[in-house]
């Protein structure tokens, strides 16, 4: 058994984004969601279109990872876990989807009518084909996700994981995510 | 036909949301899944969706879908011939 901490972090609030506690970059507060996600796509990111088809959670979580990732992880892609929480679970996309079902039912949004789907955007980008979970409660349980994770590093079933907090409906949104590794790894 | 094909292209960008393509880039012949325009399962079923949308036809055999998707010059082959059957 070995202690794990938080070796790197990503916040996304406001309209800012942060990388470990340092603002990298701000957008106008005048966008919307939807101008922001695209302006902090073509500034991290670019040349991965399949992020145009996402919803917003998955953008969300996706640009999180993009920055938090920006060096490849020294793990093989079994041994990367994802362990994500939320408050409003898939509801954004649940209530564009209802929407389109009075007319022609949207396949491309249908797909996102699930919270974990941001995990697998995640794995897809990155590889990564470790243990995953997506908790959904009002305020982020510290205690059980912590708890969680440590179970999978005691297991050995993980050698590193990123967790943490990804939430929107309508226009308010928030992303905490943290990269867990063991602290011998340091 | 080259007014339909022109259409097509500018619906498949805007159902398939294709941000970094424009119509006028998809050739008239170029595949659209796989090794072409690099489409997917899901888009697929939008393909069918805008089918249905904007041209009222409904694809009775699931079969047809890899020959009528093949290009957009399949797809306007089909539904002018849709059309002329009406």
């Amino acid at each position: 058994m070995g202690e794990v901490s938080i070796t790197a972090s990503c916040i996304i609030r406001q309209h800012r984004i942060y990388r470990n506690d340092e603002l990298l970059w701000e957008a106008s507060q005048d966008l919307n969601l939807q101008d922001f996600l695209r302006a902090a796509y073509d500034r991290f990111s670019g040349q991965y279109p399949k992020f145009h088809k996402m919803d917003h959670l998955c953008k969300l979580g996706w640009l999180a990872a993009e920055v938090l990732l920006k060096e490849p992880l020294d793990y093989p892609p079994a041994e990367v876990g994802l362990i994500l929480a939320n408050k409003s679970a898939s509801l954004d996309t649940d209530l564009r989807y209802y929407d389109t079902v009075k007319e022609f039912p949207s396949p491309a949004l249908f797909v996102y009518t699930l919270p974990n789907i941001v995990m697998g955007e995640i794995s897809i980008r990155h590889g990564f084909k470790g243990e995953n979970a997506f908790f959904t409660s009002d305020h982020f349980d510290t205690e059980l996700v912590m708890s969680y994770v440590q179970q999978l590093f005691d297991e050995n079933a993980i050698g590193a994981a990123l967790c943490g907090w990804v939430e929107v409906m309508n226009e308010q949104y928030e992303v905490i995510l943290h990269l867990v590794e063991k602290e011998n790894k340091l | 036909m080259e007014k339909l094909m022109a259409a097509l292209k500018a619906q498949i960008v805007e159902q398939l949301n294709l941000q970094e393509v424009k119509p006028e880039e998809i050739g008239d012949d170029q595949p659209l899944f796989k090794e072409g325009l690099g489409l997917d399962s899901i888009d697929a079923l939008e393909l069918i969706v805008l089918l249905q949308q904007n041209y009222n036809i409904r694809i009775a055999n699931p079969e047809q879908g890899p020959e009528i998707f093949r290009s957009v010059r399949t797809m306007a082959e089909f539904i002018t011939a849709h059309q002329t059957k009406q």
